[in-house]
């Protein structure tokens, strides 16, 4: 095998002979840190690195920096890269190339994040699962799978368990898509961050603090997250107690969040099972913290909401002074409400047969208690509604 | 279609012999550093001559004012340059090297008897398609070191002034984790040598890579240096550490880059430097507290939390941090504690 492969390298080197794709075989066992990560060093474009059945017991984070390689085990139950014993790297995999597809194996336990991949475009992770096998613990590694500053994303068939911060998170990207997938026991069960447009659908997102998230936060390269949409997913019960470190902004997330807008341009959230979510099962926000920097909009404008499924939400809602404004209300919120952050402009669209309530904090430093909660009245005007995402058929060739 | 193959083979075995060539005693081998494949052994490079504590007369050894943190081993730095290769200083200092240049540094740790004893060598090959880095770790009777593209591990024991003797892991970066902070918009270069950054052993050595470099006609005011309480005030000191430690991957071009936190040369204000900023995607990282640096309060600023930290999930700089730079770490708690915002 060896000897194939210099073979192989001396040959290009030396003829420049187009390269046949190889696969490189790993196998679990003593050393499987020094021959992965070597395999995923000498690995060339168009290769696979095929993981063998089993526990890969690491020591050190993985990293990946060769286009169009494939990275692909026996199964998500099968073929298990192990970073309980790790000791160094702030993630468990780390990919830092275009093309690359990532299927068919597991991440457990790393100390950082799962698998991150930055700058990397056109990536493609499919049923993969990232788990922290104890279950929620403020200890677990902050995001499962971690896409940023990345063009087309594909996030397929994966399931993330027990991430401090978000299972599958997408920060400053643009055209992505998050599908077929299950968010369970996160804060944030699936969080587009600072991005531009992305689809989220047929996703479950279970069990966790908050189901979905689409956030906008300051003083970072890209900014201005705009153009999402969230639909045909099944977004219940997320009533997990918040357990991320402090500091962190989904440590602000109250317990039993289903869908929480923040910050954002353009969000539609449609034809949604929703229900279970104890403060509620949309909210739409404004960025309510302390910041400097005036490139940036604190304001979620053009959220759209409609053909969405309710059951129980609002009995117990987790922001500051809930306590008292639902029993104002009667006990409860209902299933969707807006903190009224940039007033009438930035009114959310509700298409929903359910009721939903304004806060009317028009002012972003409006303390909570002087909300004056009132109903919105049904939405009459119409919504454009946003393209679909199209990805390179590359990537979905990869799936098909 | 076997016929084929084995002229591969012949050719395979006529290139993998030139690069493992012998090296003549004393002198660089010019084709290795530029070769496309890369030697299995550091020999071949011909930069020492035998063991690492035996440089070939061909490099030129330098140190760094403020040098850059790593689990306190010794560092031991050299300049090759080709024959008639010009180094260009740019007006910031920042060195530019030819094609066919190697930057050559070794890492280690005095043994007991206090005698450095070298466990790897890293090179900096510049190539005609651009930098190659590469990590070699040498044999235990130190007569060779042996090219590791996936890293390793190997045990080692800090004896650092005042303190008990602490064993660490000590981790030899693979190839990816050297491009890690070796890196900026994605292609390799040498994140060290800014001039005024650099010290030579000796005044000839000095004046023979002056004589071979191009320096700006503005003048390089030398930064403040990290542990030198003359050089410069608490805070340049802080700045000149916190550049040499974390700028190279907290830049816009660097591989923290969507940190939106930054500490190279272009400060870019309070939030980019961490003043009042919150956290993005630390994790448990945060410790539990609210901004990146608290002015006043370095117990609660989360870039001393992650300074003080070995757990991996927290650490900062993420590579190199089996153990914790307690003078650094002081450094920034000093600076910390007395900003006034």
């Amino acid at each position: 095998m060896r000897m194939r492969l210099i073979i192989t390298a001396a040959s290009i080197a030396a003829l420049s002979v187009p390269l046949t794709a190889k696969t490189i075989t790993v196998e679990a066992g003593a050393d499987a840190q020094a021959k992965l990560q070597e395999a995923l060093i000498i690995a060339e474009p168009g290769d696979t690195v095929q993981l063998g059945e089993g526990r890969f017991t690491l020591t050190d984070g993985l990293s990946l920096d060769v286009a169009k390689v494939t990275v692909k085990g026996r199964g998500a139950s099968k073929s298990i890269l192990d970073f309980t014993g790790q000791l160094g790297a702030g993630e468990g995999l780390l990919v830092t190339s275009d093309d690359v597809v990532l299927r068919d194996f597991a991440v457990e336990n790393s100390k950082g994040d799962g698998i991150k991949s930055k700058g990397a475009n056109r990536i493609v992770y499919y049923k993969l699962r990232v788990e922290w096998t104890g279950g929620p613990k403020a200890t677990n590694g902050a995001y499962g799978i971690y896409p940023v500053e990345s063009k087309d994303v594909l996030i397929d068939n994966v399931m993330v368990r027990g991430a401090s911060d978000a299972g599958i998170y997408v920060g400053q990207s643009n055209n992505i898509v998050v599908r077929n997938s299950l968010a369970l026991e996160n804060v944030a069960g699936i969080e587009i961050e600072n991005s531009f447009n992305a689809d989220v659908h047929d996703n479950l997102a279970t069990k966790n603090t908050g189901g979905i998230l689409v956030f906008d936060l300051p003083n970072l390269p890209q900014m201005g997250g705009r153009n999402v949409r969230i639909f045909e997913n099944v977004v219940v019960d997320n009533m997990t107690p918040n357990f991320a470190p402090k500091g962190n902004i989904v440590a602000n997330v109250p317990t039993g969040t289903g869908v929480m807008v923040m910050a954002n341009r353009d969000v539609h959230v449609f034809d949604n099972m929703l229900g279970n979510n104890g403060t509620a099962n949309v909210m739409v926000l404004g960025y309510r913290y302390p910041y400097e920097d005036p490139k940036y909009d604190p304001i979620a404008k053009g959220v759209a909401i409609w053909g969405n499924q309710h059951d129980r939400a609002g009995w117990d809602p987790k922001i500051p002074g809930g306590a008292q404004l639902a029993e104002a209300l009667g006990g409860s919120f209902p299933p969707i409400f807006w903190d009224g952050a940039g007033g009438d402009a930035a009114k959310p669209y509700v298409g929903d047969l359910v009721q939903a309530l304004s806060l009317g904090l028009t002012d972003l430093k409006a303390s909570p208690e002087t909300a004056q909660p009132a109903m919105l009245a049904a939405s009459t005007e119409t919504v454009t509604e946003l393209p679909k995402i199209v990805l390179p058929d590359s990537m979905e060739a990869v799936v098909r | 279609m076997r016929a084929l193959l084995a002229a591969f083979a012949c050719l395979a075995l006529a290139l993998f012999a030139r690069s493992g060539a012998a090296v003549p005693s004393g002198s660089v081998s010019d084709t290795a550093i530029m070769a496309t494949e890369n030697p299995p052994l550091l020999s071949a490079f011909g930069f020492f001559k035998g063991g690492a504590d035996r440089p070939s007369a061909a490099l030129t050894a330098y140190a760094l004012a403020t040098p850059l943190f790593s689990d306190y081993s010794e560092k031991q730095r050299f300049i090759y340059l080709p024959a008639n290769g010009k180094l260009t200083v740019e007006p910031s200092g920042r060195v530019k090297f030819p094609v066919g240049a190697a930057l050559v540094k070794s890492f280690g740790y005095p043994d007991a008897a206090g005698k450095l004893s070298i466990i790897e060598t890293r090179l900096l090959l510049h190539r005609s398609d651009g930098w190659v880095a590469l990590p070699y770790v040498w044999r235990a009777d130190g007569s060779d070191a042996e090219l590791k593209l996936g890293g390793a591990r190997v045990p080692a024991t800090i004896r650092h002034a005042g303190d008990k003797d602490q064993a660490i892991s000590y981790a030899v970066p693979n190839k990816n984790q050297c491009k890690q902070c070796h890196s900026s918009k994605d292609k390799i270069e040498p994140i060290g040598p800014t001039w005024q950054n650099m010290i030579f052993q000796s005044a000839t050595d000095k004046a023979r890579l002056s004589a071979q470099a191009q320096l700006p006609k503005n003048s390089l005011l030398a930064d403040a240096v990290w542990n030198d309480p003359k050089s410069g005030s608490v805070e340049k000191r802080a700045l000149a550490y916190l550049k040499i430690n974390c700028g190279h991957c907290h830049r816009p071009t660097g591989s923290a880059s969507n940190s939106g936190l930054f500490y190279d040369d272009m400060v870019a204000g309070d939030a980019a430097m961490g003043i009042g900023k919150r956290p993005v995607a630390a994790g448990r990282g945060s410790g539990n507290f609210d901004f990146v640096i608290e002015p006043g309060h370095p117990e609660r600023s989360i870039l001393l939390y992650r300074l003080k930290s070995t757990d991996p999930g927290i650490a900062m700089p993420e590579l190199g941090r089996s153990a914790v730079h307690k003078e650094g770490a002081e450094l920034l708690e000093q600076w910390i504690r007395e900003m006034k915002r």
